[in-house]
């Protein structure tokens, strides 16, 4: 088992080092370099100021002795600057970075809390008014444009109701939880509306897959309880293939973190990546892309681990 | 290589014994789909956009307006026998700006969904035919690609400056760029789930006596493929396309919304909101009816998907 866990961050660490040369290629196709944007702010500078400060900067290497030179510095810790933050870039990241996992945490949460009974549900009675009704709901959420929802809320509990800040991370001034939950109320919300949906269809469809085992049949005719047939017996082993579909999902999550971050004004890496690509920011760009990367893979590898530790009959070598 | 993951994907071919062509077959197909209101509702509802957007020429003339005029006189309008939906913040016609918006929307799904399953078609044929090395090579790519979060991505590749990669300045100026830069790069994340539906399904198929039998003939790896396992994958792959389709037009509106995607003064659903934002206080209904749309053409989507699904795949 260690070994197993061993393996997959390797395998997770090497991905993550092909994926920062792959956004390190990408940042430099973006519009511009750091000295075009000099020049733009000081058109005295002459051709050669222009060369001589490639030169100095390294933009005159070529892009593989760029990209070493990048890793070795972040190797050690230094990240660079954020050109619109003035302030190195981790420090502007790393706040960021725990707001977006406080968003998407509290959303994956409620998403799991509403998807499993409700799944469960839905196929304990298949073709019942309730699996219909699930099953038009899951759909809904997850046909809806999470932008276009998230401006909904907005007009709804902002302007017209005036009950929730349309916007921010916290209120200046104001300090404390109840404020921070009340400017994460509708960003959780919209972002829990739109994953809801898929992970209700994954649970429907393993619970499905699972009721129709015959161990669910030995157990009713033990007598056991519809509760814990559903429960205790057939949900425990349809969270094996949910589990593995809910890894793939940590890449939606993350994009929907993205999108309301951006239409909630929330400060958190999806808003970041945003204003960063949009304002020409590379340093910022780079790490914060990198970062979210790493979040995703790593969401990925804890649910493999989680895939390992709930089925007991996978063996690892 | 120990991944454990089950490969859901290689069940639903596996339920398809005859291909799709056989006539019986293709008349329970109809019966099926035919018993799925939603799925019967939601293809008349996509046909009819289709046909609406596809006649937006005609419908501009017969009521005197069009999609590109700026009117600064006649900003955000009530509807009127002039306006039926009234005029955006330029004075323009809603309704006009929405099927222009819809023939932008609903053309890139559709080429997008297609472009996409071709590829994914050929990288899980391969993978999946040729097993081994390659199959571990190209799915190692497929899951890393799935893996990845998609959004922030697409907003780097969208924001690349097209002349660093060699492309000559006028095209970087055309006002198509936007259209084609976003069917390639939602097209270079969007193959991976055909392509691994593909090479689960061609991974039973090629043990099956039919594939044998042929290449004892003699047949080389490609007519396999195409002429012998690509026939019994019909099914699984429509129900995949007509699914993305409507994941296409979500990320395609996203993009354009967030300004990455399809540059005004075209008009997509997605940049349509773009503005909506702002205007919230003063003009909601600009806010509403592209999402609408949106919404429905995705859900209809989604349903018709499913509906193929129960029909093509009794057993799912």
């Amino acid at each position: 088992m260690t070994r197993f866990i061993l393996q997959r961050l390797a395998e997770t660490l090497l991905v993550l080092l092909l994926m920062s040369f792959v956004i390190y290629g990408l940042i430099g196709l973006m519009p511009g370099d750091p000295i075009d944007l000099m020049l733009t702010a000081d058109p005295k500078l002459t051709t050669a100021d222009v060369a001589r400060l490639k030169a100095l900067q390294g933009l005159d290497q070529p892009l593989v002795d760029r990209y070493v030179h990048w890793l070795s510095a972040a190797l050690q810790g230094d990240f660079g600057y954020s050109r619109s933050q003035s302030l190195p870039v981790w420090q502007v990241v790393v706040p960021r970075l725990w707001n977006t996992i406080l968003l998407m945490g509290l959303s994956l949460v409620i998403a799991l809390a509403i998807a499993i009974p409700a799944g469960v549900q839905a196929a304990a009675r298949p073709g019942s008014l309730t699996d219909n009704l699930i099953n038009l709901s899951a759909f809904a959420g997850m046909s809806v444009p999470l932008f276009w929802l998230a401006i909904l809320m907005l007009m709804l509990f902002s302007v017209h109701l005036r009950v929730l800040p349309a916007s921010g991370t916290f209120s200046v001034g104001a300090d404390g939880i109840a404020d921070r939950a009340r400017h994460l109320i509708m960003p959780v919300l919209s972002l829990t509306l739109v994953t809801v949906g898929a992970h209700l269809r994954y649970v429907r469809s393993a619970m499905t897959e699972a009721l129709r085992q015959d161990f669910i049949r030995t157990a009713q005719a033990k007598g056991v309880s519809r509760g814990r047939l559903l429960y205790g017996h057939a949900l425990r082993n349809a969270m094996i293939p949910f589990v593995t579909v809910l890894a793939l999902e940590f890449g939606t999550l993350f994009s929907g973190a993205l999108i309301v971050e951006q239409i909630f004004a929330y400060l958190g890496m999806g808003k970041t990546i945003y204003d960063a690509v949009a304002g020409n920011d590379y340093n910022l760009a780079m790490v914060s892309l990198l970062l979210s990367t790493a979040v995703v893979l790593l969401s990925n590898l804890a649910a493999d681990l989680a895939y390992a530790w709930l089925d007991p009959r996978i063996t690892y070598r | 290589m120990t991944t454990p993951r089950a490969d859901a994907e290689t069940l639903p071919a596996a339920g398809l014994r005859q291909p799709l062509g056989a006539p019986r077959l293709r008349r329970t197909v109809r019966q099926r789909l035919l018993s799925h209101p939603l799925a019967v509702a939601s293809a008349a509802l996509l046909l009819a956009l289709a046909l609406l957007v596809l006649a937006v020429p005609l419908i501009g003339m017969a009521l005197g307006v069009d999609s590109e005029t700026p009117n600064l006189l006649t900003r955000m309008q009530a509807p009127s026998s002039a306006h039926w939906l009234g005029t955006d913040e330029l004075g323009r016609d809603l309704l006009m700006r929405l099927l222009e918006g819809g023939r932008v929307s609903l053309g890139i799904g559709l080429i997008i969904a297609v472009a996409a399953a071709v590829i994914g078609t050929l990288i899980g044929l391969t993978a999946g035919y040729f097993g081994g090395r390659t199959d571990a090579l190209l799915m190692r790519l497929t899951d890393g690609i799935i893996a990845l979060p998609r959004l922030p991505l697409l907003i780097v590749l969208a924001a690349l400056d097209v002349t660093k990669l060699g492309l000559p300045e006028q095209w970087a100026h055309s006002p198509l760029l936007g259209f084609w830069r976003i069917a390639v790069i939602i097209t270079l994340v969007g193959w991976t789930t055909v392509a691994r539906l593909v090479r689960g399904a061609t991974l039973s198929l090629r043990e099956r006596e039919f594939v044998r039998a042929a290449l004892a003939l003699g047949a080389r790896p490609a007519r396999i493929m195409f002429v012998h396992i690509l026939p019994n994958l019909a099914g699984p792959i429509i129900v995949a396309t007509t699914l993305s389709v409507g994941n296409i037009i979500l990320a395609e509106s996203v993009l354009s919304f967030l300004g990455f995607g399809i540059q005004p003064p075209m008009a997509s659903w997605g940049n349509m909101l773009t503005n909506a934002q702002e205007m919230m206080w003063s003009a909601p209904m600009l806010a509403v009816w592209p999402g609408v749309l949106i919404f429905a053409t995705v859900i209809s989507c989604n349903f018709l998907g499913d509906g193929l699904q129960d029909a093509l795949d009794p057993r799912a």
